[in-house]
Order: C-alpha cells, then structure tokens, then sequence
C-alpha cells in the first residue's frame, strides 16, 4: 500500500454482465417469437380483428339475466364454501408443518399436503374432481378447497414460525397443557395475519370461482364459456362486467373485513373513513 | 393501603370499545349468514358425493400405466411452448407495467387524475382472470400461443405496476432531489435516482410474477390458447386417461422446476 494505485481510465467501469444478458435475451425473444409462430403480420391480421370483435361486444346484452344471476349466485356460493371448508382444513394441517411446534415426522408430511395442494392449477384440480365428483358446483367447491389449503397452509405455517417464543415460554412454565399454549400463545400472535390472508383468499376463490366453470365445475364460467363459443359476444360482455362488479364488491368488503378486525375499526369508522377520503381528493384534486 | 382494605370495586376491564365488539360481531354473523345460506342453496347431488371414493379410484386405473411414451410424441413440445408463453408474456407484461407504475406513482408524476388512470388500468388488468384474457385474445387473434402470451402479458401488467408502483412510492427522495438540484431532465432522474434503488424490487417481483404464469400458462390451453392446456384437453376430450396423468406429471414437474429456478436466482443473484 505504498504506491497509490494507478488511476483507471474508467474509474466506474460497468461489468460486462447486463450487456451480455441484454443480448441473450434479444436473442431468446427472437427464438422464442419464431418457436411459437408469433409474427408482425399476424398481430397485425388480428388488430383488423380487434375493431370488429370490440364493435360485436358492445352493447352488453343483458337480456338473459335470470342465468346470469344464477351463475353468480353459484359462483358466490362455490367461493364462500370453498373458503370456509379450505380454511378450516389448513389451520390444523399448517398448524402440524409449523417446525418450531411439532417435531419433524409430524411436520413434514403436513408440509408435503400443502407443496402437492399448491402445486396444481385449480381449473387442473378441477378436471379431475369433475371425474370424482361429477358436473356442478361440488367439483368447483372441492378444487377451490385444495387450492385454499395450499395457500392459506403455507401462510399460516410460515406465521406460527416467525412468532416470538416467549409467550409460549412463559405459558409453558406455568404449566400449561397444549391446548392453552396454543390458544393463549401462539394463535393471538398469528391472527391478525391469519384475518390478513383469510380475506385474501376469499377474494382469489372468488376470481377462480368464475373460471373453474370453464371445465364443468359450477358457477358463471360455464356460461360465460358457452356463450363464448357461440360467438354470443354482446352477452359475453355483460358476463365479463358482472364477473368485474362482484370480484369489485368482493374486494371492498375484504378490505372492511381487514379494517375491522387488524385496525379495531368499527363500521361507522369505515364510513366516516370513505367519506374523509373522498373529501381529501377533492381538496388535492382542486 | 386503606383503599385495598375496602370492598373491591366492580370493574370490568375491555380491550374493544362496545361500537368496535358489534361491528366484529356482525361480521362474524354475516359470516355465518353468508355460509348458512350457500349451503342451504347450493345444489349438491349426495349421490355424487357417496360415489367419489369409487370414482377416485376408477380415475387411477385408468390413469395407470402413465403413457411415458407420449412424451417425446407430442408432450415436450406443448410444454417448451408453455414455458415461451410464460417467459415472453412476463417480458410483455413487464414493458408494459413499467411506464404504468411509473405514472401510478404518486411521488412521479404529481398529478391526482393521471395517477387515478393508470391505477384503473392496474386494478382492470387484475380484475379479468387470464383464462378470460386468453379468452378475448383468441377471440381476435384465433386459437395459438399468441393469444395465451398476450393473456399472460395483459395479466401481468396490474400485478407488476401495482408492485413497482409502490416501490417507487417507497423510493428514498434524496437522490432524487440531488438529481433535480443538478438541472438533471426527468430520464437521468428515472435511470439514476429511482432505478437503482427499485432494481431489487423489480427483479424480485419479475421472478414471483414467472413463477405465478408458469402455472396459469399451463391452463391456457383449455380456452384455445396454445401450451400443454391444448393437449391436455384433446386428451381429456378423448378419454386418454394414461395421457392425462402423463401430461398432469409434466405440469407438476415444471411447476417444481420453475420455483426451484426462482428460488436458486434468488438467493445468488438478489
């Protein structure tokens, strides 16, 4: 360290990395476009396509409405069932694969149903409880249910490991059995997260609870696949804007849900809440 | 002392006003309500039900053997295709994400109605499934991979912006003001105030966003949109239960594959 060091030329000098990833990815993009048939012409053959096919979805038919209604009532019902059977499965099952409560021969096959729950599509896991369980709404409910044990499992397993030992502890020395360890240790630490992704997961049934009719298990996505397939477009537009309505409601209520039990809101709160906001913005918006 | 010699008072101590227990309590009972009702209404066949175990194990024997041999056939190319569909629909729905949440982001463009516009653009992209996006493409595109790598791209633009959104928001303001302070254009400031301290971010979210359309790219196939989905339907059209269970461990594989790929970068590379 006697002799400074000669200064560089490019004292900053960029490693040679993003550009060779650069050129890697043009190249792949290009193979990768060529693989799949995917060129200029046909983009612009189906932008011609595009004006038409917008020109015969608007107006939204809504004249058949009553079989609307009924998909979405199922829709609705496959989502609330699903997340209810769903969660009340994947408490005792993430509780098991929680490492720092069970030993490991509990632990890990309670983690193994969980990755194989998660792992499958639920319009997949639907195909097959089609088989099992026939046509309609049973199929849809059972395949959203493994979908919510994979999910909400492996939040909650992750949440009983990151919570603080020294409630447990302390529960422990006072002699305790199991049962209030649990309830009086570990579940007050883990429940505001467990409201956080219940909702959650109320809300994703109720986005796949429109889709997994597409294979025959219940709810509006056989509609909306029929009248799809018979080019009844306008009437596939009105299915597309109830499917966005309810997932919309379904998303506001999932946050008054979270509001009241994470913030201790009450429902006056939430509607002195919205009415603040909307004053702020016109305030900003001025 | 004298006051602890007296008869205790009666106070009950509560941690929830009683406005904050009723509201708790109604949505408990809404709850309730809500499940009650869809049990009553749903239509269940309870012969259907009983019957599942034996229609279980049917679906096995006729899925065993698995038709390996499908696989070099016609399995391994629907599922390169899957996995193009995936790659290049997440690069599409990153280009398209950025200028987005770039303009979503209060901190970056000070505008309430241009942040509000792009927010919807976020929240619609969000609230269309991608089998429904699929839908729609192949409605203008006609059946292929074209269609399923513009259904993944379109749904990847609301959960990329939304994140990259507010990442920026999150974004330290010093750089950046160091950056104005200079006479530096808006570019410089993008490129080297907000970029370097969202490029985690970015990247990080880019790999959760793979990983999440490598599993719906599989299921695309089912409306017409190209990948294994198409094989898998023709096989399920078809009855070829062996060529289903094979297609459903190809699925699986990749599924385990990609998350271990993200996984691997994500501990080197981030």
């Amino acid at each position: 360290m006697n002799t400074a060091p000669a200064l560089s030329a490019h004292p900053f000098r960029r490693s040679a990395w993003p550009r060779i990833a650069a050129v890697a990815l043009v190249v792949y993009i290009v193979y990768a476009c060529a693989q799949l048939e995917v060129s200029w012409e046909r983009v612009h053959a189906g932008l011609g396509n595009a004006a038409h096919f917008f020109a015969r979805l608007f107006p939204p038919n809504f004249a058949r409405s009553d079989l609307l209604i009924k998909g979405l009532t199922e829709s609705l019902e496959i989502a609330i069932l699903a997340s209810t059977l769903g969660i009340a499965l994947a408490l005792p099952i993430g509780l098991a694969a929680a490492r720092n409560l069970m030993p490991p021969w509990f632990s890990w096959p309670a983690r193994l149903v969980i990755v194989a729950a998660r792992s499958l599509h639920p319009v997949i896991v639907a195909i097959i409880f089609v088989k099992a369980v026939g046509f309609g709404a049973l199929a849809g409910i059972l395949a959203l249910t493994v979908a919510s044990i994979g999910f909400i499992g492996k939040l909650f397993t992750e949440a009983i490991e990151e919570i603080s030992d020294k409630q447990v502890e302390a529960i422990r020395a006072a002699g305790a059995p199991f049962a209030s360890v649990l309830a009086f240790g570990v579940l007050p630490q883990v429940f505001s997260r467990f409201i956080g992704f219940a909702t959650y997961q109320l809300d994703s049934n109720l986005r796949n609870s429109t889709m997994v009719g597409i294979v025959g298990a219940g709810g509006i996505g056989g509609t909306l696949f029929a009248a799809f397939q018979r080019f009844d477009y306008d009437y596939v537009c009105a299915i597309l804007i109830s499917i966005i309505a309810l997932i919309m409601v379904g998303e506001l209520l999932a946050t008054a849900i979270r509001a009241i039990f994470i913030e201790n809101a009450t429902f006056g709160d939430l509607f002195r809440r919205g009415a603040a906001t909307r004053r702020a913005r016109h305030v900003e918006a001025d | 002392m004298a006051r602890s010699m007296r008869a205790p008072e009666l106070r009950v101590w509560r941690r929830f006003t009683r406005a904050q227990r009723l509201s708790r309590f109604a949505v408990y009972l809404a709850l309730v309500a809500a499940i009650v009702a869809a049990l009553r209404a749903v239509e269940v066949i309870p012969e259907f039900l009983a019957d599942a175990p034996e229609q279980v194990v049917d679906l096995l024997t006729r899925m065993w053997p698995i038709d390996f041999a499908h696989y070099p056939a016609a399995i391994h190319a629907a599922l390169m295709e899957t996995i193009h569909i995936a790659t290049l629909g997440t690069l599409l729905g990153l280009v398209l994400a950025l200028p987005v949440g770039v303009l979503a982001a209060h901190s970056l463009v000070p505008s309430l109605p241009i942040n509000l516009a792009a927010k919807l653009i976020l929240v619609s992209s969000r609230s269309v499934n991608s089998l429904v996006w699929a839908l729609l493409f192949v409605g203008i595109f006609g059946p292929g991979a074209l269609a399923g790598t513009l259904a993944i791209g379109f749904r990847s633009i609301g959960f990329v912006g939304k994140l990259f959104g507010e990442a920026l928001d999150e974004a330290q303001r010093g750089p950046v003001e160091a950056l104005t302070a200079a006479g530096a254009p808006w570019t410089s400031r993008l490129a080297f105030g907000y970029w370097p301290q969202v490029r985690p971010a970015f990247w990080s979210i880019a790999l959760f966003r793979w990983d999440i359309n490598v599993r719906e790219s599989a299921v695309l196939g089912l409306v017409g949109a190209g990948g294994i989905g198409m094989v898998l339907d023709s096989a399920l059209n078809l009855f070829q239960w062996p060529r289903v269970a094979m297609v459903l461990v190809a699925i699986f594989a990749v599924v385990v594959a990609a998350e271990a790929v993200v996984t691997q970068v994500r501990k080197r590379v981030l």
